[in-house]
């Protein structure tokens, strides 16, 4: 037996019944726990079986266009005047944002389980073009639910799915966003337990599905460390990443968890913290449960869920990642939040600074990045993930600038 | 097995054996809907209507599994402002004009943790609750609120679908108390129906597992499907369609809510009390 490592592995988690510390675990209706038990089963024996990663390294070279690049953006560094500052390129992944790294991953998974049917919930739409275009490349039915006040920002999204096949389905309920569509993709599993395959875009949900969203976006952190080190020679000093539901952050910081890396995460404070008007789950939070899992949510004092606001779709979500949850609290990871007005301010820059236009949701990481780099050293090294494309984004960044299309 | 019933004693053990041979008739109502003001008469009038057992709703913003007939519900509860503090108050009142007709708490975990557990437990198991039924916490997450509900002697009735395996069924029972509830359909609640055969097969099979009455809910709308359902169950639990009508009763602006509850809860009692018993002993 190995001796007891003194200081534990920050990447363990989670434990054998789902939990992050106080956070994550099952609570979903009993209908719905021997299917999580399945599919915990089946990702156990996939994760073992090297014909499933060789397929996914396959498709991830080949289809997403894997490894992404990682990308010293000189000009924002001169610009910004402090730390060296490194943008993780996933935003050129096929589709145009992380999201696909996990659909490729869970899709092959209900293909392995025999599964016939896809659903999935959509945000700002980056998800459902996602699982839309893997559902189309394994010729699989897929039912996308959104948001009908998302459908109406992400209009360009929908058609997407639209045109990769998809059956994209408006929810009405609720505040007609992220969380009402979650809610919606949960009563259509619920109802159509044998055949379907529920594939969760975020590192939310009942376990075992933050964990292996987790495992199939640590591609991220794992490339640009790898990428990093040739660049270098040596770890970035800091990484930070947007938060909504929290994939692509999770993604970035998990394979840094154990290293001397500075790591934060960057929530929508929307109009304002005080506002009310937010998605800040940890800043604005606290425990509780929705969506089958334990984290932190908006919620009023009697346990009802406050709508999330903020002018990205895909941080407008009341609460958070369980592992999120758990790393804010034992301190690993700092919770940082960004304005929608900071958030459109980044926006601008990057496109006129580096040509590139970024998504809304890493434009709130790029906007807490131009308020630290320039105190950091010119020796330091900062890393950002951007993980999504801002093409989705035009429409209603113009509004917000008041430009007409 | 807990020494549940509090104060009442099993309140729900005695109405089971009451009842039988027949089956007992489960009414379900969103607590506050359409406004906490109107819930006392509405619970008076299931009462009056024939119901032998009252699940009482508690109103979640996310009831995920929930049909849109409960969604609106909850919404329209909400909107009147409903907590759960109220609706114990309301159970109290309740339990000082009638001392026998079990009521059980329904609804999600995430009120009742705002609320406090043990807060939650005391004050609804001295306001005179029974039993407590939260639709997103299966065995494995039960932890951090059973043992506060076992002390104030209030059941935690479990739930079993379609989808609860011989493999799972284990997992189910060993910590279910008060009654077993099973889910006749693998969905959400007023949508569709099982049939007769799949019905009397999954009561049978969870009857030679428990000695706990079984009772039998979801897409039971009407009184045929209500009889239908009592001919094998311990117990039917009508929702939806309750709520429906008081949905429809206050969108009219009905100025007699309860009663129009009580007439219909009058043919779904009808209907069970008139069912011809096939159950197996």
């Amino acid at each position: 037996m190995a001796d007891r490592d003194p200081s534990p592995s920050l990447r363990s988690g989670p434990d054998a019944r789902g939990h992050f510390g106080a956070f994550g675990g099952r609570y979903v209706a009993e209908t719905l726990m021997p299917l999580l038990l399945d599919l915990e089963a089946a990702y156990r024996e996939a994760k073992a079986d090297p014909a499933f990663r060789a397929e996914l390294d396959h498709l991830l070279a080949h289809y997403v266009g894997r490894p992404s690049p990682l990308y010293f953006a000189e000009k924002l560094t001169r610009h910004l005047g402090g730390a060296k500052v490194y943008l993780k390129r996933d935003e050129l992944n096929h589709t145009g944002a992380h999201k696909i790294n996990n659909c490729l991953g869970q899709i092959l998974l209900a293909r392995r389980m025999g599964k016939t049917r896809i659903i999935a919930e959509t945000g700002a739409g980056q998800h459902g073009v996602a699982t839309a275009t893997v559902a189309a490349r394994f010729g699989l039915p897929c039912v996308i639910y959104m948001g009908a006040r998302d459908m109406a920002r992400q209009a360009p999204n929908v058609f997407r799915m639209r045109l990769l096949g998809a059956e994209v389905r408006a929810v009405e309920s609720g505040s007609r966003t992220l969380k009402d569509a979650m809610n919606e993709a949960l009563r259509d599993w619920v109802t159509n337990v044998a055949d379907t395959f529920y594939i969760i875009g975020t590192a939310a949900g009942p376990h075992p599905y933050p964990e292996l969203v987790r495992d199939f976006q640590s591609v991220i952190g794992e490339e640009a460390k790898a990428q990093m080190l040739a660049a270098e020679g040596r770890l970035p000093d800091l990484c930070v990443a947007a938060v909504g539901g929290g994939s692509n952050a999770i993604g970035l910081f998990h394979p840094f968890l154990d290293d001397p890396v500075e790591l934060v995460g960057v929530e929508a404070a929307g109009h304002g913290l005080d506002s009310g008007e937010h998605a800040a789950s940890i800043a604005g939070g606290r425990p509780g449960v929705l969506h089958g899992n334990k984290t932190f949510l908006l919620q009023d004092e009697d346990g009802q869920i406050r709508d999330a606001h903020s002018i990205s779709a895909g941080l407008d979500y009341p609460g958070i990642g369980p592992e999120h949850a758990w790393l804010h609290a034992i301190g690993r990871v700092r919770y940082e939040s960004v304005t929608d007005a900071e958030a459109l301010d980044a926006f601008a820059l990057l496109a006129r600074v580096e040509g590139i236009i970024p998504a809304l949701e890493p434009a709130h990481a790029l906007a807490h990045v131009a308020k630290v780099a320039p105190a950091m050293a010119a020796d330091r090294i900062l890393l950002m993930n951007l993980c999504g494309r801002g093409d989705k984004d035009i429409f209603t960044a113009a509004e917000a600038l008041g430009v007409r299309l | 097995m807990s020494s549940a019933g509090g104060a009442g004693g099993d309140r729900l053990a005695r109405t089971f054996a009451a009842v039988a041979p027949r089956a007992a008739l489960v009414t379900f109502v969103c607590g506050g809907d359409p406004a906490p003001e109107l819930t006392p008469a509405i619970l008076d009038a299931l009462v009056a209507g024939g119901a032998d057992i009252i699940e009482l709703g508690m109103p979640f913003s996310d009831p995920m599994a929930d049909g849109p007939s409960i969604q609106a519900g909850n919404l329209r509860a909400l909107g009147a402002g409903v907590t759960i503090a109220k609706l114990i108050a309301i159970v109290a009142g309740f339990r000082r004009r009638n001392a026998d007709t079990p009521i059980v708490l329904m609804g999600y975990v995430n009120p009742v943790l705002a609320h406090g557990v043990e807060r939650f437990a005391r004050d609804a198991a001295a306001a005179g609750v029974d039993g407590v039924i939260l639709v997103d916490l299966p065995p494995e997450e039960a932890d951090e609120v059973a043992p506060a509900l076992a002390a104030h002697g209030l059941h935690l009735i479990r739930l079993a679908t379609p989808t609860t395996d011989d493999r799972r069924l284990p997992a189910v029972l060993e910590s279910a108390s008060g009654f077993l509830y099973h889910v006749a359909v693998a969905g959400i609640t007023g949508a569709n129906s099982a049939a007769e055969a799949e019905i009397a097969a999954a009561v049978a099979r969870l009857k030679a597992a428990t000695r706990l009455p079984v009772a039998v809910g979801f897409g039971v709308r009407t009184p045929a499907q209500a009889a239908m359902v009592a001919a094998h169950a311990d117990a039917v639990v009508v929702g939806s369609a309750i709520v429906d009508l008081v949905g429809a009763a206050a969108a009219r602006g009905s100025n007699d809510v309860p009663g129009e509850v009580a007439a219909f809860v009058a043919t779904l009692a009808e209907a069970v009390r008139g069912a011809p018993r096939r159950l197996a002993a």
